[in-house]
C-alpha cells in the first residue's frame, strides 16, 4: 500500500507543479488545487499508514494516529476557502486586464 | 484578567473585526472608532505584555486548559512581547492615517485590518508549529484582500502573483510541518526541540529536509533573494496604510526564522545545530546587493521604499547569519527601527504623491507641492534614518551589527552594508531633489488632513525616540538575544512548569 500511496502523492504533486507554472490563470488555479490535494494526502500519511485501526491512543494494539487527521481537516478547510478566493481573483484579473494571462498581458509571438 | 493577557492580542482584533461587520455600508464613523480604539488598546496591551516579559520569565497560555505538549499554547517571552508591541505601534500609525480617507476607497477596510493584526499577533505568540501555519493563513488571507483594497489594474495584477506564490508557499509549509511531525511525532515547538535533541541518527536526514523546507517558506515571507520578486510590485501597488502595515509582514518571516531555528536547532540539537546559518548568511549578502541595485534603479518613490524594505530584510538576515548574541541583539534593535521608519516612508510617499497630482510618486518633473516645506523636512528625516546616517537610529542599529560581525564575516559584511548605505543616500538625495526642487507650474490641490500627518509623524518620530532611548532598548534586545540563545528556559517553562 505504501508504494501505491507514495506514487499517487508524487504524481499529483508533479501535475500540480506543472500546471502551476503555466501562463494562464485557469491552469494555475487547477494546479494549486492539485497541489493542495497532494499535500493533504501527504499529511495524512505522516502518522504512518494503518488500516482497520481506530483513532484512539492507548486503546487496542493497532490504532491510527488521530493528529494528522485533524491537521488534514484544517488544511482542507483552508485550502477550499483559498481555492474559492483565487477563482474569484482570476475572474477579476481577467475582466480588469482583458486577458487571462498571469502577467496581465499576452507574450509577444515571434 | 491578568492571566488572560497573553491571549488578548489575538482575541481583541478578532472581536473588533467582527464588530465592524455589523453594518456593511456606511457607518464610517463607528468603524473608524472601533478600528482606532482597538489598535490603541493593542498598544497598551503590548506595553503590559512587554512589562510582564521583561523580567525574563517565559509564560504560556494553554487554550482550553489543555497542557503542553498536547494542547495548543500561546507563549510569551521577551521576543514575542517586543514583536507584538512593534506591530501595535506600527498599526496605530497606519490606521489613523487610513482614517484620513483611504479607508473609504473600498469596502470594510477596518475589519480586514483588524483580522490581519490578529494573524500577525497570533504568529508572534504561538508555540505550536501547525498553529504558526494557521496564523500565517489568517494574516495572508486578510493581506490578499487589503492589498487589492480600492481595486485598479496594477493592484489586481500584483495581487494575482502575490496570492499564487503564497498559496504555493503554504503547500510547502504543510509538507515541511508534515515531515517534521512524521520524524518527531509532535507539533509543539518546545517538545519538538527535546525530541530533536534525542533524535535517532537515521531520522536526521528527514528532519534536515523538513527544516530547510521551512526555511524556503519563511524565506518567501521574508523575501530573501531568490524569493523576493513578488515584493517590490506588491508593496508599490498596495494602498499606503496597507503598505505601511506590510512593513511588519516581512519581519514575520524573520521572526519565524529566529524563533524556529533558535529553539529547534539551538545548541542542544547536536549535529543538527545551526543548520540554517550558512544558507542564511550567503543569501542575506546576495539580498543586500540585489536590494541596493533595486534602490538605485527605482524610478518611483514607492518602488524605492519597497526596495528599502528589501534592504532591511537583507540586513536583518545577516544578523541571523552571524548568529552570535551580539548580532541577534543588533538585529532586534534594527528591526524596531526599520519596521517603523519604512512604514512611515510608505505613508509619506502617499502624501507626496497626492500633492504632486498627476506626476504622483514617479521621479519626474511635476508641479510644486503645496505643503512642500513640511513634507521635505519629514522626507529628509526619514531618508537619514533609513540610510543609516547619524544621528538617527539607523546608524546605531547598523553600528551594532557591524561590530557584531567577526573575522572574515567583517570582510564581507562591512563593504556590502556600507556600500548599500551609500547607494541609498545617492538614490534618496536624487529622489528628494527631483520631488521637491525640480518643479514647474503652480501648486494646486488641497491641504492634507491632520490624521494623515499624525500617521507619518508618529512612525518617523520613532527614529529620534529610538536614539534617545537607545540605552534601555539595547539592554532589552540584548536580554532577548540571551534568552533566545538559551532555548532550555523555554523548554523548561513549557514542559515542566505549572499552568498559568
Amino acid at each position: 500500500m505504501e508504494g501505491l500511496y507514495a506514487i499517487t502523492t508524487g504524481v499529483l504533486t508533479a501535475c500540480g507543479l506543472y500546471l502551476t507554472l503555466r501562463g494562464r490563470t485557469f491552469p494555475v488555479v487547477v494546479g494549486l488545487t492539485l497541489l493542495s490535494y497532494a499535500v493533504n494526502l501527504f499529511l495524512f500519511s505522516m502518522g504512518g499508514l494503518t488500516t482497520d485501526g481506530a483513532a484512539i491512543v492507548d486503546g487496542p494494539a493497532s490504532y491510527a494516529d488521530p493528529l494528522p487527521q485533524a491537521l488534514v481537516l484544517t488544511a482542507i478547510v483552508i485550502g477550499f476557502a483559498m481555492t474559492a478566493f483565487v477563482v474569484i481573483l482570476a475572474m477579476r484579473a481577467r475582466s480588469e486586464a482583458g486577458n487571462d494571462h498571469v502577467d496581465g498581458r499576452e507574450e509577444e509571438r515571434q | 484578567m491578568i492571566q488572560h493577557l497573553i491571549v488578548l492580542p489575538v482575541v481583541l482584533p478578532l472581536v473588533a473585526g467582527i464588530l465592524t461587520l455589523r453594518r456593511r455600508q456606511g457607518g464610517t464613523r463607528s468603524k473608524r472608532l472601533i478600528g482606532v480604539g482597538a489598535t490603541a488598546l493593542l498598544v497598551m496591551i503590548g506595553i503590559a505584555l512587554l512589562a510582564q516579559a521583561a523580567g525574563g520569565e517565559v509564560s504560556y497560555y494553554a487554550l482550553g486548559g489543555w497542557q503542553p505538549p498536547f494542547g495548543i499554547v500561546l507563549v510569551l517571552d521577551r521576543l514575542s512581547a517586543l514583536m507584538v508591541l512593534v506591530t501595535a505601534v506600527l498599526a496605530l500609525g497606519a490606521v489613523v492615517f487610513a482614517c484620513g480617507g483611504d479607508d473609504e476607497k473600498g469596502s470594510n477596510f477596518h475589519g480586514l485590518f483588524q483580522l490581519q493584526l490578529m494573524g500577525i499577533n497570533g504568529a508572534f505568540l504561538t508555540g505550536d508549529l501547525f498553529n504558526l501555519f494557521v496564523f500565517f493563513e489568517v494574516l495572508l488571507l486578510a493581506s490578499y484582500a487589503l492589498l487589492m483594497h480600492g481595486g485598479g489594474k496594477a493592484r489586481i495584477q500584483a495581487g494575482v502573483h502575490y496570492v499564487v506564490l503564497n498559496l504555493a508557499g503554504s503547500s510547502l509549509f504543510l509538507i515541511a510541518v508534515g515531515v517534521l511531525y512524521g520524524a518527531t511525532g509532535t507539533l509543539n515547538m518546545a517538545d519538538m526541540a527535546v525530541r530533536i535533541s534525542e533524535l535517532p541518527a537515521e531520522r536526521a536526514g528527514l528532519v534536515t529536509a523538513g527544516a530547510l523546507m521551512l526555511l524556503v517558506v519563511f524565506g518567501l515571507k521574508a523575501a530573501i533573494l531568490p524569493l523576493y520578486f513578488w515584493l517590490p510590485r506588491a508593496y508599490a501597488a498596495a494602498p499606503a496604510p496597507v503598505a505601511a502595515l506590510f512593513a511588519i509582514m516581512t519581519k514575520v518571516g524573520i521572526y519565524a526564522i529566529l524563533r524556529v531555528y533558535s529553539l529547534l536547532f539551538g545548541e542542544q540539537a547536536g549535529p543538527l545545530a545551526g543548520l540554517e546559518q550558512s544558507w542564511v548568511w550567503w543569501l542575506s549578502l546576495a539580498t543586500l546587493v540585489a536590494a541596493a541595485m533595486g534602490i538605485l534603479a527605482a524610478r518611483d518613490l514607492r518602488l524605492m521604499v519597497a526596495y528599502l524594505v528589501l534592504f532591511s530584510v537583507g540586513t536583518l538576515l545577516a544578523g541571523i547569519g552571524i548568529g552570535s548574541v551580539e548580532a541577534t541583539s543588533a538585529l532586534l534593535y534594527y528591526l524596531i527601527h526599520t519596521t517603523l521608519v519604512t512604514g512611515g516612508l510608505f505613508l509619506l510617499a502617499e502624501l507626496i504623491g497626492v500633492q504632486r497630482g498627476k506626476a504622483g510618486t514617479r521621479l519626474v518633473k511635476g508641479r510644486p507641492l503645496k505643503q512642500g516645506g513640511w513634507l521635505a523636512g519629514l522626507f529628509f528625516l526619514g531618508a537619514i534614518a533609513v540610510a543609516g546616517m547619524p544621528p538617527l537610529s539607523g546608524a546605531i542599529g547598523k553600528a551594532f551589527l557591524l561590530i557584531a560581525a567577526e573575522g572574515t564575516q567583517r570582510l564581507w559584511l562591512w563593504p556590502i552594508l556600507l556600500g548599500g548605505g551609500l547607494c541609498m543616500m545617492i538614490a534618496l538625495s536624487r529622489a528628494g531633489s527631483t520631488l521637491f526642487w525640480r518643479s514647474h507650474g503652480e501648486a494646486a490641490g488641497e491641504t492634507l488632513p491632520r490624521r494623515q500627518w499624525f500617521g507619518v509623524v508618529w512612525l518617523l518620530g520613532a527614529s529620534p525616540l529610538l536614539v534617545v532611548l537607545a540605552g534601555p532598548i539595547s539592554d532589552y534586545t540584548h536580554a532577548t538575544a540571551v534568552q533566545l540563545a538559551n532555548p532550555q528556559s523555554m523548554i523548561h517553562a513549557l514542559l515542566d512548569g505549572e499552568s498559568r
